[in-house]
């Protein structure tokens, strides 16, 4: 993917399975926002391949859109409609696309109850708070019982209990619909609560692939131990953990506490990195996160 | 079920439901009736002063002249103005991710500009008939020439404004179109005889469908002896259909090309962009 003569993306390769969460993380300007574009058939690209349900998303039909969820940025469209009104009106397009396996749309008041917006139903968008307006638009992405679901940053401004709530409710959709979800967030603490599996992009690149653990695993080579004993801190770090408490505990026995096992968390590294790629020491800070995962 | 009949009628329930918000909203209700007071006044000015070279009623012939100028307003503003702001607000975006939701779109947006249209002509009507005597309301012809101007006039102003609608993306840029669209009342005979005006402003006047909009609601409305001051002394029925016509076939052909190439660039990213640029420049 180009813009004038500046590649923006150059080594994007993934494939999600059926079901499966798939997080596409990374800092501001790495290029999340154009990949997701790029597979919701907005945006077209200069150069590769792609399928989304097998169907190139440049050329996908209505038929292909039907099979797609996509929550939006929204910001204040519809503002005259009500809760329950636009939500019948945008899911009864899909109703020609209905299957037997998947019947289409959502039905509106059981759809409503599952985004918590039942008593917010035949309120006008423009008098729904952040949050509400928010549920709302995730409501919208799926009243077509996508099998596939795009958020770009879907939790962008909520507040924790919104977000334990939007969890839920994605866990719900991948476990119960099956339906398989790409989302993009620069939180690196709700990717690893809500998706299968990682993708780390940075500077238009795939520099990791992998579950949290896997990911967090392989950065950390490292980690601390932190203990007290007769009042005093210690801390040390060492590359096999287990076996370092292990003679800890031979040692000092009961007189050891505090005992404390920090592995040097994959977000420790990330964090470094998404700082250097914002100070402008970008392409450095993505080869040496690289490395260490890699 | 035809899946692009289905977007149809979805498209169809969309624009009553966008008519009966806007009905029953009392911003847009005021919005409605600002014009209509101000065409009132203009009437109610006009009421004593008879048309050059007659003594028909002045007011009595401007009357069906603003009805036309606000069909064409109507058909070309409400439709530019509203893919703009719908545009910028992410409505259009929405319905780009819908299946068949841009087929429905224009659908809605056809029939709500339409019913708009109609309602404005009737409440102009009226409420002009209140000041106003001499109109021929009450032959059948009156109300069937009526009834065509009116419908080939919203054929070849809609395309007009979303064509408009679909090159300027910035509300404000649109608002100086809308602003060179007075001036163009100005040349159209609306608010006095074209005939008094000089030869080339004549000209370009009749280039576009506001005077043609102005004479078609005359010839419906006024005495036939009225033709008189016409240019040509006749309502040039036939120059009309073939005027407005054009109009409608070039919009037609243009417009969904223009509208689809607008489509085509929208994205999550381009609707940001303009979210950002119309918080810098709102007022804080």
């Amino acid at each position: 993917m180009r813009y004038g003569n500046h590649d923006v993306l150059t080594g994007v390769s993934f494939t999600a399975r059926p079901g499966e969460v798939l997080a596409l993380l990374g800092p501001n300007g790495a290029g999340k926002t154009t990949t997701i574009e790029i597979l919701e058939g907005f945006r077209m690209r200069s150069a590769g391949h792609v399928r989304v349900l097998g169907v190139d998303p440049a050329h996908g039909d209505e038929a292909w859109r039907a099979r797609l969820g996509v929550v939006l940025q929204s910001w204040r469209d519809h503002a005259r409609w009500r809760v329950r009104e636009l939500l019948a009106h945008l899911g009864s397009y899909y109703a020609p696309f209905s299957t037997p396996q998947r019947p289409r749309p959502w039905d509106v008041d059981e759809l409503i109850e599952v985004v918590g917006l039942t008593s917010h139903a035949t309120k006008r968008l423009s008098q729904l708070s952040g949050g509400q307006r928010r549920r709302l638009d995730v409501a919208i992405g799926i009243v077509g019982r996508p099998e596939v679901l795009f958020l770009d940053e879907p939790t962008a401004g909520f507040d924790p209990h919104a977000r334990r709530e939007f969890h839920d409710l994605i866990h719900r959709l991948s476990d119960v619909d099956d339906t398989t979800i790409l989302l993009t967030t620069h939180d690196l603490d709700e990717a690893e609560k809500l998706a299968d599996r990682i993708l780390i992009l940075a500077g238009g690149t795939i520099i990791a692939d992998g579950s949290a653990d896997e990911l967090s695993r392989r950065v950390a080579a490292e980690a601390e131990v932190r203990w007290s004993l007769d009042g005093q801190r210690f801390v040390h770090a060492t590359h096999d953990a287990t076996a370092f408490v292990r003679d800890l505990f031979a040692q000092h026995g009961d007189r050891l506490t505090d005992l404390e096992v920090r592995r040097a968390s994959l977000e420790d590294t990330y964090m470094a990195m998404v700082l250097a790629v914002e100070s402008g020491r970008g392409e450095q800070a993505v080869k040496t996160f690289g490395e260490a995962i890699r | 079920m035809n899946v692009t009949l289905h977007a149809a009628r979805a498209g169809v329930r969309r624009g009553l439901i966008e008519l009966r918000q806007i009905l029953t909203s009392t911003q847009e209700i005021l919005g409605f009736a600002g014009p209509v007071v101000i065409f009132l006044v203009v009437l109610y000015f006009m009421r004593n002063a008879t048309v050059p070279g007659t003594t028909f009623s002045l007011g009595a012939s401007t009357l069906p002249s603003l009805l036309g100028m606000g069909v064409a307003f109507t058909g070309m503003a409400t439709i530019a103005q509203q893919l703009t702001i719908e545009r910028e607000d992410g409505t259009l975006l929405r319905a780009k991710a819908t299946p068949n939701g841009m087929l429905g779109y224009l659908i809605g947006k056809i029939i709500l500009v339409a019913a708009l249209t109609i309602v404005g002509l009737l409440i102009q009507l009226i409420a002009g008939l209140l000041i106003i005597d001499g109109l021929n309301l009450t032959s059948p012809g009156a109300w069937l020439t009526l009834t065509w101007v009116l419908v080939i006039g919203l054929v070849a102003t809609m395309p007009i404004g979303a064509v408009l609608g679909s090159l300027f993306d910035d509300p404000r840029t649109l608002g100086f179109v809308m602003l060179l669209m007075m001036g163009l009342a100005a040349i159209s005979g609306i608010f006095y005889p074209i005939t008094a005006l000089p030869g080339w402003m004549q000209a370009v006047g009749q280039i576009f469908p506001v005077y043609w909009l102005g004479l078609g609601m005359r010839s419906a409305l006024l005495p036939a002896e009225m033709a008189a001051v016409e240019i040509g002394g006749s309502w040039r029925h036939l120059e009309t259909l073939g005027v407005l016509g054009a109009w409608a076939v070039l919009g037609l052909v243009v417009a969904p090309i223009v509208l689809r190439r607008m489509a085509r660039r929208e994205s999550g990213s381009a609707v940001e962009r303009r979210r950002q640029k119309a918080l810098q420049r709102a007022p804080f």
